[in-house]
């Protein structure tokens, strides 16, 4: 056994669910005896390169991850891709995440792949398929298993903490400050070009931010129930639960969407004509969203915010 | 016991000429149908205007049938359907008109269409049918799609190459006047060889060997015309034949038999997918890449713009076109598409394929 020789490398595009569970899927890796290589923060390179390989009427998401998977294409041996079709029986995940491996592989012809398909509804266990894939490259099962354990319970310490997090946030607001919840897929808040910007312009203006991606997952998708019924997107119920939790607290929601995005559109329109007590803003991204117009909407926004306040002067 | 003036008008939008064939089935929750005014540009107007921006265009052509069938008096509005999104339009619209300021009741079938629950469903609405009633009633109106899409299946082969401008589609609608008035399964019999006989003896010049098209993609913009323009027709002018395999027989056809289809699709559609991509999508490259092997002359993919499944088989499409040198023509529908625009995008594959055609003669 060629011991530490060669370490086989795979890839992690910095784009869509890595934003949710690269936590796990690091030390998963690391602790497995990989190298890994995860490509770096969003820059205008990433993205022109993304926006030229995919077709054009793909979510701009969709195009920064293809620029990602550019980025690493020649740097590892393998890229991970999970595939998604569904996480709880009777919802589903965003299409995109279903066809992902075959719009990468076509999109690189050649490239080599490490994947697997989680369907709530047809498959039981995610464990198993990762396993089977794995032990194809790595044989130490103990290893693998152990390290599977430990990504896992990082992963759930992790989200548990971020929740502290917001949730002393909240306690200890400042009762002069606005607090904006801000509502996007995390592989949109988090993203160096697109909410990055945003949120870092916002906490500029003295707005306090909550995040709607940080949130029990459970209760979020129970709560979201009270806003929409027949939602089915699981991501997406997730953010609308998020919503009906931290709606008494804040001052204001900003809605981000990169376009086109089916899901968002239909659920931020459902938002718009059911949430009519507090101020909302919806901000699309788009490849050539300008940054001046953008904060002039942001600036007008956090005004009005802070003239309720004033008027209110409670909470 | 009818509650006093509360009479019920049910309506449901267009797609395509299926909605004489539904009507016998929406008339068992009902007292009366009530047809939307066939699709006009006025119809898109009103979708788009109440609709968001990034919703696909199937969404907003429905939005605006329903809101010219409640104009017209129409007090319950049925929504189904099984695209990525479309399980979700309902709550989505119903909101939006009910902000709007109408008063109605909305059923929603969603992403479900097994008989028996559809039966159930309607003996809860209409507890003094019996099964025996519904049964009958969800065969007769299966049979009017069957008939339709029997239909305009030649009429799609053959519109292109008739002698005399217009024949085809006098007689279409004759059809679909007749179809309205059907009663009862042998009415539906006798119309098909009435037709079929008519449709057959309209005179048309076909060329030896014509170009042939498959024409796939999303599904709304497969069956409604207006949303298309007119595409299969548009095609036939120019003498191409048109071919389309997705109808809504076929589609029942799926439900019945456990997505046969849409498993064998996946396997025509090696080595350009591997796994599903989404509602129609796997269908759409399935099918794409067998004409290619069946020797079609090229492929026309539709789709509204932004629509997601269909995006996803692009990727799979350029890719087989680029390695098999095998033309295949894009488009995307919104509310904005010119008509002009996409006749000289076809006209323009029209010469390609033609010119593609004589040099792949030549060379044999
Ligand atoms: S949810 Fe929207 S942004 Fe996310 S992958 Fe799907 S289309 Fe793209
Ligand atoms: S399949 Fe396309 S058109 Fe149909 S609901 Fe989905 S995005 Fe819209």
């Amino acid at each position: 056994m060629g011991k530490e020789t060669k370490k086989i490398k795979i890839g992690l595009p910095r784009a869509l669910h890595f934003y949710k569970y690269h936590i796990s899927w690091e030390e998963f890796f690391e602790r497995a005896g990989f190298e890994l290589v995860v490509s770096p923060l969003t820059n205008q390179e990433i993205l022109k390169k993304g926006v030229n390989l995919a077709v054009d009427e793909s979510c701009l998401s969709l195009k920064i991850y293809l620029g990602h998977i550019d980025w690493l294409k020649d740097k590892v041996d393998y890229i991970f891709i999970p595939r998604i079709v569904s996480l709880h029986k009777k919802e589903e995940a965003c299409t995109k995440f279903m066809s992902l491996n075959d719009i990468v592989r076509n999109t690189f012809p050649g490239l080599k792949i490490i994947e697997y398909t989680i369907d709530a509804n047809k498959f039981r266990f995610e464990f198993f398929k990762i396993l089977r894939t794995i032990f194809s490259l790595k044989h130490n099962p103990i290893r693998i298993l152990q390290a599977y354990y430990y990504a896992k319970k990082k992963q759930s310490d992790y989200e548990k903490a971020r929740i502290e997090e917001q949730t002393s946030k909240i306690k200890n607001k400042d009762p002069n400050k606005p607090m904006i919840l801000v509502v996007s897929h995390p592989y949109t808040t988090y993203d160096s070009l697109l909410g990055k910007p945003i949120t870092k312009f916002l906490e500029s203006q003295g707005v306090d931010i909550l995040y709607a991606d940080i949130v029990d997952i459970k209760e979020a998708l129970e709560q979201s129930k009270k806003i929409s019924k027949d939602l089915y997107w699981t991501y997406n119920k997730e953010l609308l639960g998020a919503i009906e939790i931290y709606k008494q607290y804040v001052d204001g929601i900003i809605f981000l969407m990169v376009f086109p995005c089916g899901p968002d559109a239909l659920v931020i329109n459902l938002c718009q004509n059911k949430i009519k007590d507090i101020p909302l803003s919806v901000i699309t991204l788009d490849e050539l969203s300008g940054e001046a117009g953008l904060k002039t909407r942001l600036e007008s926004f956090v005004d009005i915010l802070k003239i309720k306040k004033k008027k209110n002067g409670k909470k | 016991m009818e509650k006093n003036n509360n009479i019920k008008k049910i309506s449901f939008p267009h797609m395509g000429n299926y909605f004489y064939a539904l009507k016998p089935l929406a008339l068992l929750l009902a007292d009366e149908v009530i047809m939307p005014p066939p699709i006009t540009k006025k119809t898109i107007e009103l979708g788009t205007k109440h609709s968001p921006e990034s919703a696909c265009i199937p969404f907003k052509y429905n939005l605006g049938n329903f809101i010219e069938a409640l104009d017209l008096g129409a007090n319950i509005l049925v929504q189904s359907g099984g695209g990525c999104r479309f399980g979700y339009y309902g709550e989505v619209q119903e909101n939006i008109l009910k902000n709007l300021g109408y008063k109605f009741e909305f059923l929603k079938f969603v992403n479900d269409f097994s008989i028996i629950k559809i039966s159930k469903y309607i003996k809860l609405n209409n507890p003094e049918l019996s099964y025996f009633k519904i049964f009958k009633t969800i065969l007769f109106s299966y049979l009017r799609v069957r008939l339709i899409d029997k239909i305009e299946a030649y009429l799609r082969m053959n519109i292109g190459f008739e002698v005399k401008n217009g024949d085809f589609e006098r007689n279409l609608k004759l059809f679909l006047n007749e179809l309205d008035k059907s009663k009862n399964i042998l009415d539906l019999s006798k119309l098909k060889k009435k037709y079929l006989e008519i449709l057959k003896n309209i005179p048309t010049k076909k060329p030896q060997n014509p170009i042939r098209v498959g024409i796939v993609g999303e599904l709304y913009v497969l069956m409604e015309p207006f949303s298309n323009f007119n595409i299969e027709k548009e095609l036939g002018r120019r003498g191409i034949e048109v071919h389309r395999f997705c109808s809504v027989s076929s589609i029942l056809h799926d439900i019945f038999t456990f997505d046969s289809h849409t498993k064998s699709f996946l396997k025509h559609a090696a080595p350009y997918l591997k796994y599903h991509i989404g509602a129609h999508g796997t269908e759409s490259v399935g099918l794409a890449n067998k004409l290619r092997k069946q020797g079609f002359d090229g492929i026309i993919h539709v789709k509204p713009f932004g629509c997601m499944p269909e995006v996803n088989a692009m990727s799979a499409l350029h890719r087989m076109a680029k390695e098999h040198n095998f033309p295949i023509l894009y488009f995307s529908f919104d509310s904005q598409t010119s008509e002009t625009g996409i006749k000289t995008r076809i006209e323009a594959f029209y010469d390609m394929l033609m010119m593609k055609k004589k040099r792949d003669t030549m060379q044999i």
